[in-house]
């Protein structure tokens, strides 16, 4: 495989590899026996793409981007994060992740809770301050650097942890369901915003979701998947312009490709458990 | 309480007050208050005090009540100097006694009705209705164990005890310096840190924790009792072996409380920490030691009153000529009660502020917990 990863380097027509997930399996242990949370995955994410995983609860969506950050480890097969290993991506710092809570600390402001990850790889104290002002003024968070999370409110929060993700500037981020517990007001709203932020950085995005409607808006790549075993049953290329507006999903395109989402997650699906 | 009503209950206390007047003040040969001017000037002015109370609209209105409450009390007080009354109080003392005490109820209850809008005003309110609480309480302790002449020995006046307190200052504060600074801040500084140190090992590395904690869980279990004789022999007999019981009785609080809370972390939170591929010791400072402060809090508070009393009971068994325990034992074998409530008097000052000093750090420390969040 080390051969493969020296092709696609030789070829520049070729975008970079972010992810290269092979043939990974990933089997828990419960009280009631192994459970078979991912079985024969094969992924691969270019650099820059927009790619959701979507599927029913218990497919493993959150499962597999757990993988690629590395709290978990595959039974089986390789996973490679910027052509090394998962572990060593996350050492790298090379990944944001945004968590379904905002997970801010009670305990620091707003702007201190940007600055965490910062504090731990070892910013100057200037450089942690510029970027936090920055980062909080792209999410539209300005002048509430001196709050505490506790008096902001959800869409507010999630926005932070979002800012929060992306003030190492990494290159891959890694978002599970950020905008689940949202409104659809508030969400429609944050969905536009990050494709502006995912557009203007050029950063490369995974994102799990349950929505067919956010998953196509987003996304330049739909991976659709299935549980019991958590598998990839469908890949769907998406092909809108990267400055889309929630206009599209007005459009027979976005229509069919959501149909095309909602078949694969019926297919995916036995009712008869 | 309706406005009819308070002003109801004011009128009663009127009366009380007026009623006084031809009222005997002892079951010995007294004058009653009609032949003494500075009593019946005062027993006047209070109830017309409590009458405008009555009336006015109720900031005034508490002001006028308690101003009535301050000359009915310092009444009642004058007249216990007159031996004749003292020990012998009748009818025509108690009956001013109880009109001020229900004076001074309604005019707290209606201080803690009043909810300013101002915070200032507020926190002076919150601060006051306790203070006064307190207030009535010990007067009427001192009334009480006064006018019916309670034996010193049963159960001192707040006012004999004070007047000892302030005669005996500098055995007092040698007493604090050997029983509260040297025996019980050195131990709980020891035992606390001990336990938080111990708590940091275990939540590192879990075999030990399982093999500590059942130890500390033996440790604790020791009766005070048991152990501070044998403190005694190991230490001597000065302030060591009392530091030595009260680390001892802290450390299993503080190493149970903060293994709990080192455990409080959420998982969300920890993969956090993770994905920026912290070191243990950059998870412990900036999640683990943050997330555990309540539950560390809760141990300092716990401890805080627990050392004081290991500190005071292990000098029951052995000790320097100094110390509140070795005081209060001594002295109350002398039947010099006096000495025994100012000790134990100056016991709940100390603790008081001790807890009040830990609590205080608690609320800057943990101001973003549920509990305390604004």
């Amino acid at each position: 495989m080390a051969d493969k990863v020296t092709d696609v380097k030789a070829d520049p027509a070729v975008r970079r590899l972010a992810v290269d997930v092979r043939d990974v399996s990933l089997t828990f242990e419960t009280a009631d026996g192994k459970v078979n949370a991912l079985a024969n995955v094969q992924l691969q994410i270019a650099e820059g793409e927009f790619v959701s995983f979507i599927g029913p609860s218990g497919c493993g969506k959150t499962t597999l981007l757990r993988l690629i950050a590395d709290l978990e480890q595959p039974t089986s097969g390789t996973l490679l994060v910027n052509g090394v290993t998962a572990g060593e991506a996350r050492l790298e710092r090379a990944y944001g992740y945004v968590f379904q809570a905002p997970a801010l600390y009670p305990w620091r402001t707003i702007e201190k809770n940007v600055m965490l990850p910062l504090e731990v790889m070892g910013f100057s104290d200037s450089e942690r301050r510029e970027r936090a002002k920055r980062y909080l003024a792209l999410v539209n968070l300005s002048g509430f650097e001196r709050k505490f999370p506790w008096q902001l409110s959800g869409g507010m929060q999630q926005r932070a942890s979002i800012a929060r993700a992306l003030s190492f500037d990494p290159a891959l981020l890694l978002m599970d369901e950020p905008f689940g517990a949202l409104d659809e007001i508030v969400r429609d709203h944050l969905n536009e915003q990050l494709l502006r932020l995912w557009d203007k950085t050029n950063k490369t995005v995974v994102f799990v979701t349950h929505s067919i409607p956010e998953a196509v808006f987003l996304s330049t790549k739909i991976v659709v998947m299935s549980p019991r075993p958590g598998r990839i049953i469908d890949i769907i290329d998406c092909e809108f312009p990267r400055d889309r507006t929630l206009e599209i999903r007005e459009t027979p395109e976005f229509i069919k490709i959501a149909q095309r989402v909602r078949n694969g997650l019926r297919a995916g699906h036995s009712y008869d458990e | 309480m309706t406005e009819r009503q308070f002003a109801g209950a004011l009128a009663i206390a009127v009366i009380g007050m007026l009623a006084a007047i031809g009222l005997p003040l002892s079951s010995e040969p007294a004058m009653a208050l009609y032949g003494r001017p500075l009593p019946l000037t005062a027993t006047l002015a209070a109830a017309a005090l409590f009458a405008a109370a009555g009336l006015l609209p109720p900031v005034w209105s508490i002001a006028a009540g308690f101003a009535g409450v301050v000359i009915g009390c310092a009444m009642s007080l004058d007249l216990l100097g007159d031996p004749a009354i003292a020990g012998n109080a009748a009818f025509g003392f108690w009956l001013p006694v109880l009109a001020t005490w229900l004076a001074a109820g309604l005019c707290v209850t209606r201080l803690a009705n009043l909810r300013p809008r101002d915070n200032a005003v507020a926190r002076t309110v919150n601060l006051a209705i306790p203070l006064l609480f307190g207030a009535m309480v010990i007067y009427l302790w001192e009334v009480a164990v006064r006018g019916f002449g309670v034996p010193a020995v049963l159960m001192p006046s707040p006012g004999a005890t004070a007047v000892r307190f302030v005669h005996s200052l500098p055995m007092l504060w040698a007493d604090f310096v050997q029983t509260f600074i040297l025996g019980m801040l050195t131990g709980y500084v020891i035992g606390c840190g001990a336990g938080f140190m111990v708590a940091l090992i275990a939540h590192r590395y879990r075999f030990l924790g399982q093999g500590l904690l059942p130890i500390g869980n033996f440790v604790s279990a020791l009766p005070i009792v048991g152990i501070a004789p044998i403190m005694v022999m190991w230490f001597g007999f000065d302030w060591p072996s009392k530091a030595a019981v009260v680390a001892i009785i802290t450390f299993f609080p503080m190493l149970v409380n903060t293994l709990a809370g080192l455990a409080a972390a959420g998982h969300i939170e920890r993969d956090l920490m993770r994905s920026y591929g912290a070191g243990h010791a950059q998870t412990l400072g900036k999640l683990y030691l943050p997330a555990a402060m309540p539950f560390i809090f809760n141990a300092l508070k716990i401890n805080s009153t627990l050392a004081f009393i290991g500190a005071i009971v292990a000098e029951f068994f052995g000790t320097p000529t100094q110390g509140i325990g070795f005081r209060i034992s001594i002295e109350a074998g002398r039947m010099a009660l006096d000495v025994v409530w100012a000790e134990i008097t100056l016991a709940a000052i100390a603790g008081m502020a001790f807890y009040g000093i830990v609590a205080l750090a608690e609320r800057a420390t943990t101001f973003w917990h549920p509990s305390y969040r604004t």
